[in-house]
């Protein structure tokens, strides 16, 4: 896409990251983990016991050390088991995001460090959501991953990811590549949320293919810091009445460069797309991208994009985009950055609350996104992570 | 030394920027008593309120007394942690915040009487929704006193509790207002009227322009707000009357003989 170029910085020094990682040996149950691994899973919607989850998958560093699912409606396993039971994965692999787009596709497809490979059979219910994990534990390392989704015909499938590094981690590169296909009738709400050491560089690069009737409901959650993290999904709704929304929260502290967005391209008849963010900057810099093109007469979609700007030393750029190819369109955008109001802080003061406790509510209320279409308790969950967000540094 | 005035303001200046909006006020509020304060639009009503609760935006001068204490420095916070509490007339929408929520972090009680009061103001599906987000007039001002009810605080500013309210909204709103101030007792086994009187000693300051939530609320003592200064100490009932008449008009006429004889 023309805008990648001026999107994608090849400005990180990747001489600095090691390539080669120990093997780590099997894990049979995530809860054996120490506390302090278990803790930082759960603040990255991995839930160690997997009571409300339908099928886990967990990655060390570049080995694949846990790998279940009790439900038969659905596969999860490593993508290089998958291609080795799949023929290689040819229908899919590569189709939607080319190994050759930029020097991060490149990698991933040099190195190959696994990732996984989760899909749903046709008419599959999965209720619970099945998690995976991606998990660094060395400093300095490099992973590069790439993940194959399929929600086959009338499947209902529902992931998340975390991606997350240790607590000694300070440093290190992730490079994902991410391919979702979402087929006939099928919808598939896909969580990621990062949790990743101040010094880590991070370089997600996914695309989503929807056919008719299908809908895909990203939410896409980065409350702590990362040094520099970069990432532009596209979602092509090629089916007829397909239906894509992104989610995006996102909280920038001091040193910290998050350049996120979504790109949504509408090519059939009566498609929708929303794409809704919400940036804080307590001081880091926060590039809000949306993009939404209309390629077929009719189709329908908005871009929400607001920010909260607390310090001086923070920087919210919001860049949203509607290109229409079409007659007969209706797209529209709002993009707002701003403070919080004094009015707002005041009446909450007036309640009793300390100017802080009123700030820390109000970000948190400005984070919180009711998401429609995504499971009640992992709307919960989402809510405790942002109410658990430590906002006392703001 | 008890003090025999919950609250107390003196010579209470209030400028907003360049402009002198109230100028040198003296009220004084006795434990278990309300006071209405009547006034046109525009005559400092809403200032007094936001003033003493020590919103930003005001510059002020003389003294706010609460319980004799010197309050007239302290941080919002601080002045409801004490004991003040105020409904407001056009309270801000807090995106994400649940109106359970908000209570669960704001207010002294909970639990079981939260749930009681919401059911009883009709605001039981309020609860999960946020904090007057598309709210009406009405589910504002019920949601106001829903949270002022679980505060709990002993001085309660109402401001104009019945703007924007339908008619059947205003007798719920009028009943709730009474039970908040301590105004509407029943008789106890135990108790006798006179002891639960003593032991309810909520004071209120009310502000209005119609004066029609005065039909639902008791109160013990009316004042009139104009030109920046207060005038009368009269019964409410009375005073309403008067208004409903004669209009604030009269108010004018008794101020300008008042200003004459000052000068005089």
């Amino acid at each position: 896409m023309s805008n990648d170029k001026k999107t994608l910085a090849d400005d990180l020094d990747l001489s600095g990251y090691r390539e080669d990682a120990p093997e780590h040996a099997e894990i049979e149950d995530l809860s054996r983990l120490s506390p302090e691994d278990q803790q930082v899973l759960l603040m990255t919607g991995i839930d160690p016991t997997g009571k409300q989850r339908y099928g886990s998958f967990f990655q060390k560093d570049h080995t694949v050390v846990h790998c279940r699912t009790d439900f038969e409606g659905a596969e999860i396993m490593s993508v290089t088991a998958a291609r080795k039971k799949y023929d290689g994965l040819k229908e899919y692999w590569g189709k939607l995001v080319p190994a050759d787009k930029d020097v991060y596709t490149r990698r991933a497809e040099e190195h190959m460090e696994h990732g996984y490979y989760i899909r749903s059979l046709p008419g599959a219910q999965v209720r619970y959501p099945l998690q995976a994990c991606l998990y660094l534990t060395e400093d300095k390392l490099a992973q590069d991953v790439h993940n194959i989704v399929i929600a086959e015909e009338a499947s209902n499938l529902n992931i998340i990811t975390g991606c997350a590094t240790a607590p000694h981690v300070r440093s290190g590169l992730h490079v994902g590549v991410s391919e979702f296909y979402v087929k006939k009738g099928a919808t598939l709400s896909f969580t990621m949320i990062h949790n990743w050491a101040e010094d880590m560089a991070v370089r997600p690069r996914s695309a989503v293919i929807l056919e008719e009737g299908a809908t895909y409901i990203s939410n896409y959650i980065c409350l702590v810091p990362a040094r520099d993290l970069q990432m532009y999904p596209t979602a092509i709704l090629k089916g007829k009445g397909s239906v894509a929304t992104f989610h995006t929260v996102l909280l920038a502290r001091p040193g910290s460069l998050m350049d996120v967005g979504s790109r949504v391209i509408l090519q059939a008849a009566e498609c929708r797309a929303e794409i809704i963010s919400r940036a804080v900057s307590t001081g880091g810099k926060i590039i809000a991208r949306g993009y939404i093109s209309g390629e077929y007469p009719g189709v329908k979609a908005h871009l929400e994009c607001k920010g909260l700007l607390l310090s001086k030393k923070g920087n919210i750029h919001a860049i949203p985009e509607l290109e229409g190819k079409t007659l007969d369109l209706d797209m529209s955008h709002e993009a707002a950055v701003g403070k919080i109001a004094q009015e707002e802080i005041e009446y909450l003061m007036a309640r009793g609350l300390s100017e802080q406790e009123a700030t820390s509510l109000i970000i948190k209320g400005f984070l919180s996104l009711d998401i429609v279409g995504l499971p009640e308790n992992l709307q919960n969950e989402l809510q405790q992570m942002i109410d658990q967000t430590d906002t006392d540094a703001m | 030394m008890k003090n025999e005035y919950l609250f107390e303001l003196k010579d209470f200046h209030v400028w907003v920027g360049e402009k002198e909006i109230l100028k040198g006020l003296n009220l004084r509020i006795k434990q278990g008593s309300v006071h209405v304060i009547f006034g046109p639009n525009g005559s400092g009503k809403t200032t007094l309120l936001n003033a003493v609760m020590g919103f930003s935006g005001y510059r002020v001068t003389g003294q706010i007394l609460f319980h004799g204490k010197d309050i007239t420095r302290l941080p919002v916070n601080e002045r409801a942690r004490l004991g003040i509490g105020i409904s407001f007339q056009r309270p801000p929408a807090i995106h994400g915040v649940k109106l359970r929520h908000l209570i669960a972090t704001s207010a002294k009680t909970n639990g079981r009487l939260l749930d009681e009061y919401a059911r009883k103001l009709n605001l039981v599906d309020f609860l999960e929704r946020d904090v007057n987000v598309g709210f009406s007039g009405g589910e504002i001002k019920r949601a106001e006193l829903l949270q002022l009810l679980l505060q709990d605080p002993d001085l309660i500013f109402l401001d104009e509790p019945e703007s924007g309210v339908d008619l059947e909204n205003i007798a719920l709103i009028g009943e709730y207002t009474n039970h908040l101030l301590g105004k509407k007792l029943r008789p106890q086994e135990d108790k006798t009227m006179k002891e639960l009187r003593r032991e309810v000693s909520k004071s209120g300051l009310l502000i209005t322009h119609t004066g029609h939530i005065l039909n639902y609320v008791n109160a013990d003592v009316g004042h009139i707000l104009m030109g920046g200064r207060i005038a009368c100490e009269a019964n409410p009932q009375e005073m309403l009357n008067t208004l409903q008449e004669c209009g604030f008009q009269e108010c004018y006429r008794c101020f300008r003989k008042e200003e004459d004889h000052v000068k005089r």
